[in-house]
């Protein structure tokens, strides 16, 4: 059984009636986002920040206020690209809470949803300020690392691992649980041209090979050997000044 | 007509700089040139070039366009196709891009003496199937150790995998004269330690044949933000000299390969 494509090319099924601008305000209302005082009935800086409102509620997912799968997928289609052309490794995470089902089973969906906002706080946590973590769709984040080296790629996925279970979550009434994830990661190929569509492909691989494991585990997908070995390089760069890219 | 795959490991090291004013100086000696972007899309000849194409191979392969609605006039004076950023679904080389390749390139055959197919950075499929389709491989570095390396990982490839004997070498952004052929020198002694030892029979040695070196050239960089050929731009630049050498030595023969290798 193979993991189902994360990303889907298909079309959305249903085609979402028009936003009037009076429900537009609505929602802007409802997410605690001020307008500036309309001037006129053509103000084009209240306008715009009507506008501005809108993309920002469009990005982000409500019930955790990380980046949703749609602001997620724009990013990830850029950073490939960024990744063919300049050769940094940049590495996906995907990352899914284990045993979910169970913390709704026992404690109710609304304790379900704390347990979201509290793994994406951890989550969030975690990151550097050029990271990206969003919430991927139901129980399952995703984070996007340009610039992440190989060679540290295994121990920043535990750091992430470690620090979701170290985290008590409190579900009201004095009672704490804590939940664990799997995570499964994969690098965007470098000077290559691929999809992002691929690239999760590999991670959610990598995430699958996680959850049989036993779950709450880290697998990455193992960078491809070298074509050029050191001994070929220590020959290349025979001369001391080259001796640090050995 | 002979196809000639100017390609290079790692990108950023002047791959589509080379392509177009090479071009240019074999159409200044007399050539009917053509330059193909078999980077698919990722290329930026057309931004080297300052064209904004209306119609691209995409166009061609989807049906739109005839390939002659393609082949665009450059500044240089030699014709151009490119790929365009439609291409982008083409990231994984399918057979049937492969004879669209193929068939394109059989078309546009007996109008050309020369094509030059801009490769990707890199060694994927399809930088490798581009090469593949070409008589002859230049591959351009620069002295910076990481395009070295990335250099030799590709000669490496196209020795032991797609049986290339003979291989074209240019060394970009050289700060003294006779660095190109230092590198080159020392490029050989590692595919003879390392590489020759894997091929069967042992007079078959592999030539890494120095073409030319350019110098590091501040007018490269002015040439390139004007969006000028650096060939029309200033023809007296050092490195725009040196690629005309560089376009005298091929038209002289200088490192070709015997012919097209079997495909491996």
């Amino acid at each position: 059984m193979r993991p189902e494509p994360a990303i889907s090319t298909a079309k959305p099924p249903v085609t979402p009636p028009a936003l009037s601008l009076h429900s537009a305000l609505q929602l802007l209302q409802q997410s605690g986002h001020a307008l500036p005082l309309r001037e006129s009935a053509a103000d084009a800086v209240w306008l715009q920040a009507v506008i501005d409102g809108l993309c920002e509620i469009s990005s982000r997912d409500p019930l955790t206020g990380l980046a949703n799968r749609r602001q997620f997928e724009l990013a990830l289609a850029s950073e490939i690209d960024r990744v063919a052309r300049a050769g940094e490794p940049a590495l996906v995470l995907m990352i899914d809470i284990d045993n979910f089902k169970r913390v709704n089973d026992a404690h109710g969906h609304q304790a379900g949803d704390v347990v979201l906002k509290a793994v994406a706080h951890a989550l969030a946590e975690c990151i550097r300020p050029m990271d990206m973590v969003a919430r991927f769709g139901g129980e399952e984040f995703a984070m996007i690392l340009p610039n992440c080296a190989p060679l540290f790629a295994q121990s920043v996925a535990e750091r992430i691992r470690t620090h979701v279970s170290d985290t008590a979550i409190a579900i009201g009434a004095g009672d704490e649980i804590s939940v664990t994830v799997s995570i499964g990661g994969a690098f965007a190929p470098q000077w290559v041209r691929s999809s992002a569509l691929l690239w999760v492909e590999r991670a959610d691989q990598q995430l699958y090979r996680a959850k049989s494991e036993g779950r709450n585990v880290a697998c990455l997908e193992q960078p491809t050997i070298s074509l050029v070995s050191a001994e070929e390089k220590g020959l290349l760069f025979g001369t001391s000044q080259f001796q640090e890219f050995l | 007509m002979s196809i000639l795959a100017v390609t290079s490991g790692k990108g950023g090291v002047g791959k589509t700089f080379l392509s177009a004013n090479l071009a240019a100086a074999l159409s200044a000696r007399g050539e009917r040139v053509l330059v193909l972007d078999a980077d698919l899309g990722l290329a930026n000849l057309d931004v080297v070039l300052n064209l904004q194409p209306k119609i691209t191979l995409h166009d061609v392969f989807t049906g739109k366009s005839s390939l002659d609605e393609a082949i665009l006039p450059a500044p240089g004076g030699f014709s151009v196709l490119l790929a365009g950023s439609g291409l982008v679904e083409y990231s994984r080389l399918t057979p049937q891009v492969r004879e669209q390749l193929q068939d394109i390139i059989v078309k546009v055959a007996p109008r050309f003496d020369r094509i030059l197919l801009d490769t990707g950075a890199g060694i994927s499929d399809v930088v490798l199937h581009a090469i593949s389709m070409a008589d002859d491989v230049l591959v351009i570095a620069t002295p910076e150790p990481t395009s070295m390396t990335d250099a030799y990982a590709t000669i490496k490839v196209l020795a032991l995998h797609h049986r290339r004997r003979a291989i074209r070498f240019v060394v970009n952004q050289v700060s003294a004269a006779g660095e190109g052929r230092t590198i080159r020198n020392q490029l050989q002694l590692v595919i003879d330690r390392f590489v020759a030892p894997h091929i069967e029979s042992a007079s078959e040695a592999i030539h890494l044949n120095l073409l030319g070196e350019i110098p590091s050239d501040p007018s490269v960089r002015e040439a390139v933000q004007k969006r000028h050929l650096l060939l029309e731009a200033v023809p007296g630049a050092p490195a725009s000299r040196a690629v005309g050498a560089i376009a005298d030595r091929l038209m002289a023969g200088v490192g070709a390969g015997v012919g097209k290798p079997i495909a491996g």
